[in-house]
């Protein structure tokens, strides 16, 4: 079997696995800092109750978050060594600016969050909480720019004797044309992520009768959030889209499914994409408004594939229906976030037992979007891990001194892990939720009464 | 070879040695966690280390994240050639950091019993795998002109790195039975007094075999201790901070003796980088490929930015994480609120 094809799919898989974690942790993260500060502001117990359940559902995730953290760390110089030799001038800053100044602060705090109660002031747990959520937003900023770095590189040179790269430009390298947008992109996609999970399992209790005070107030706090991130991102995705269009044009011409260069394009909702015959079956579509769409400009020509050779285009279906997938789901969870916040402005929202059906039966969905977002993104670079650099293309940075054999059998122990560790999550977040809140200091959660 | 590139490799090991002592001690817990009795000691044990293990864990994080920045070439010739032993360490050190917060989700003694030996056979096998790892760094691997590993597996497990695996783990077993007095109560620090003893002179025999075997067998090492006999001064120091633990602990002082086993892993560490300067890597058999500080290093301007998050961020680190030491000392009492596990 071919090694890099391999190396490819235990790296697909390990981040994919990997990637159900960070957005939930950063999303559930936030809400609980919004909690504790609540707390704080009025000393209110029931806040610190809600406080106290999220941060049980976030540790049992966090460490599944952490644990397979890890191998992606490992995983750029165990498999992909030609690569590391290249890139760690560039990308090895970032990641211990990662350590250094962010996943320390998370851990640390974490640690205190979860042991402090009883022991530290409650400031101090807020400022815990603060950190946290601040640790983990900052860490994925500095994963965001090392990825985004390889998705548009900027700020270096190629050492002509060694072929690595060199460091020229230090904020031209960290601010990369698409650092900024892929960053906020993404965390707002984890806000979404946590604030969906949060009103999900908050729903569930409704539904069921159970906790009805805590579920009332939890629904009401992350449906908040949920307007704000849900709606922002279609801002936001739209900003990230202009500037794939700009800097990684293939790529647009790709997510787009666009193979004649055009003025003015349709844009696609959905289709079936036929690289044989370079063209989408049954398209769905806005006609004339791609230009306007990624430009505000009718007269702007977009390039199509059919202007680049072909071993140069990306794998299509892998981008084309990831991509058109988590554009309807953005737009699903705007609407639903809005439909939401009307009900409950019209005192319907804890009462409608179908909306909030589909609250959490919605919970798996931004997890979903989030996948098909990096599918889209990091398939989209194919066939080169450094865009457009030469020397770079995938198929030839794996190690060398790595044989297919062994790459087998570790991708074998990873499914084999990662599906019981994902089993003994899900097992573990049911159980959590099934127990529901806990007293603290001696407070019966508000809503209690009626647990049957 | 340059300042930034001495500054580095400096740094580095400054890294690595937060995470032996830090991550040290718990890991060392986890190697003693069968021994305790009863749920309500192991409890202790975890809640021991609870608030803590994950940031001491940052520190390995941390160091390979500046390798890979600061020595690329190092990073995946090291990385890449030791794959399969590497995949071991990331095996148990993911069933490590869940069977810490997952053991105690469950109110069963079959559950919590299976979570104990999990977390403490892999507590234990990294232990080891780190020490195979390093002893084979200073042995030397077999490199191709490129940089790449061409050994195999079953090459890693020689007679010297087995050594060293064996006597990280006395070291480690020491270290952390340390804590377990420090901060058990009861019937669990009274089998923790008796845990330090024989780890402690195990550690010294060990460590005494491991200078013998490495002066008659590892000629390459020997250079600058040759050039600069001043060097001598470090072994003679981890045998006095070993010696000086095992006495303070007699006497009762589990605190310092604590300090002084952390100074003799610190120690260790030195000797290594004093054996090896300027030679990162050794190629075993031919010299001419060694990865070294000039031919595995990035860029000035990588180790300038680098050097300034490292000055930014260091102290910053020290500075909270002795916070949250200082905050959680005491004996841990797992009938307290904040006994998370």
């Amino acid at each position: 079997m071919d090694p890099v094809l391999l190396a490819r799919a235990q790296f697909a898989f390990t981040i994919s696995f990997h990637f159900i974690f960070p957005p939930l942790t950063i999303g559930v993260g936030w809400i609980i800092f919004y909690f504790m500060n609540r707390y704080r502001r009025t000393g209110d117990p029931a806040y610190a109750v809600q406080a106290r359940f999220w941060t049980k559902l976030f540790a049992i995730s966090f460490v599944v978050g952490v644990a397979t953290g890890m191998t992606m760390e490992f995983q750029s110089g165990t498999n992909w060594a030609e690569f590391a030799r290249f890139v760690g001038p560039m990308a090895g800053a970032p990641l211990a600016a990662e350590g250094l100044l962010a996943f320390f602060l998370e851990s640390t705090f974490v640690g205190v969050l979860l042991f402090g109660w009883g022991r530290v002031s409650d400031r101090t747990l807020w400022l815990a909480s603060l950190l946290v959520a601040v640790g983990a937003t900052l860490s994925g900023f500095m994963i965001i720019v090392v990825n985004s770095w390889m998705q548009t590189p900027a700020g270096f040179a190629i050492d002509p004797v060694t072929g690595r790269a060199v460091l020229t430009d230090v904020w031209g390298a960290v601010f990369n044309p698409s650092t900024l947008p892929r960053f906020l992109h993404t965390i707002d996609g984890a806000i979404i992520t946590g604030s969906f999970f949060v009103m999900g399992i908050s729903a569930w209790y409704l539904c069921k009768g159970r906790f009805q005070d805590f579920a009332r107030r939890s629904l009401r706090v992350a449906l908040m959030f949920a307007v704000v991130a849900a709606v922002l991102q279609i801002q936001l995705g739209h900003y990230h889209g202009h500037q794939v269009w700009k800097t990684q044009p293939v790529k647009m011409a790709a997510f787009e499914g666009l193979f004649e260069t055009e003025r003015n394009p349709t844009l696609m909702v959905f289709g079936i994409i036929d690289p044989e015959e370079r063209k989408v079956h049954f398209p769905i579509g806005i006609p004339h408004f791609m230009s306007i769409f990624l430009d505000l400009n009718p007269d702007t020509v977009i390039q199509g594939l059919n202007e680049f050779p072909e071993e140069d285009w990306p794998p299509l279906p892998l981008i084309f229906y990831p991509f058109h997938l988590m554009t309807l789901l953005g737009f699903y969870f705007a609407g639903i976030a809005l439909l939401g916040a009307f009900l409950l402005w019209r005192g319907l929202l804890f009462y409608s037992r179908w909306f909030l059906t589909i609250l959490y039966l919605s919970i798996p969905l931004p997890f979903i979007a989030n996948e098909l977002g990096w599918v889209a993104a990091e398939v989209g670079r194919q066939p080169w891990v450094v865009f457009g650099v030469e020397t770079m293309r995938t198929a030839r940075v794996a190690s060398p001194s790595v044989s297919a054999g062994e790459i087998l059998a570790s991708l074998l122990m990873f499914a084999i892990v990662y599906a019981l560790m994902f089993a003994l999550w899900l097992f573990l977040l049911g159980k959590a939720i099934g127990k529901g809140p806990e007293p603290v200091g001696g407070q019966p959660p508000s809503g209690a009464e009626v647990t049957g | 070879m340059t300042a930034l590139q001495v500054i580095w490799f400096f740094l580095v090991g400054v890294l690595f040695v937060g995470y032996a002592i830090l991550d040290g001690f718990d890991l060392g817990v986890g190697f003693w966690h069968l021994r305790a009795k009863g749920d309500d000691e192991r409890r202790a044990m975890l809640n021991a280390v609870g608030p803590v293990w994950d940031g001491n864990e940052v520190w390995l994080l941390t160091a390979g994240g500046a390798l890979f920045g600061a020595f690329p070439a190092v990073y995946a010739s090291v990385f890449s050639g030791f794959y399969l032993a590497l995949m071991l360490v990331l095996l148990v050190l993911m069933a490590r950091a869940i069977s810490f917060e997952f053991r105690s989700q469950v109110d069963s003694i079959g559950w919590r019993s299976a979570w104990d030996v999990i977390f403490s056979v892999s507590s234990t096998v990294a232990i080891v795998l780190f020490g195979v790892a390093l002893g084979n760094i200073l042995r030397g691997i077999p490199l191709d002109a490129a940089g790449n590993y061409t050994g195999s597996f079953f090459g890693l497990l020689n007679p010297f790195a087995l050594m060293t695996g064996v006597l990280g783990l006395a070291m480690l077993a020491f270290h952390g039975a340390l804590y377990v007095v420090i901060k058990g109560s009861g019937d669990l620090e009274e089998r923790a007094r008796g845990w330090v003893g024989p780890a402690g002179y195990v550690y010294l025999a060990l460590f005494l075999i491991a200078v013998v075997v490495t002066v008659t067998t590892q000629r390459h090492l020997l250079d600058n201790y040759r050039a600069f006999p001043l060097l001598l001064a470090i072994p003679v120091a981890v045998l006095s901070f070993i010696s000086g633990a095992l006495f303070l602990h007699r006497n009762g002082e589990s605190g310092r003796a604590f300090l002084c086993s952390s100074l003799s892993i610190a120690a260790i560490w030195a000797q290594v980088g004093a054996g090896l300067f300027p030679t990162m890597v050794p190629a075993l058999g031919n010299p001419e490929l060694s990865l070294t500080l000039s031919n595995a290093a990035s860029g000035e301007l990588t180790l300038k930015v680098m050097l300034v998050i490292a000055l930014l961020g260091v102290p910053l680190v020290i500075g909270y994480t002795a916070w949250v030491y200082w905050t959680f000392k005491g004996k841990v009492d797992v009938g307290h609120e904040g006994a998370h596990y």
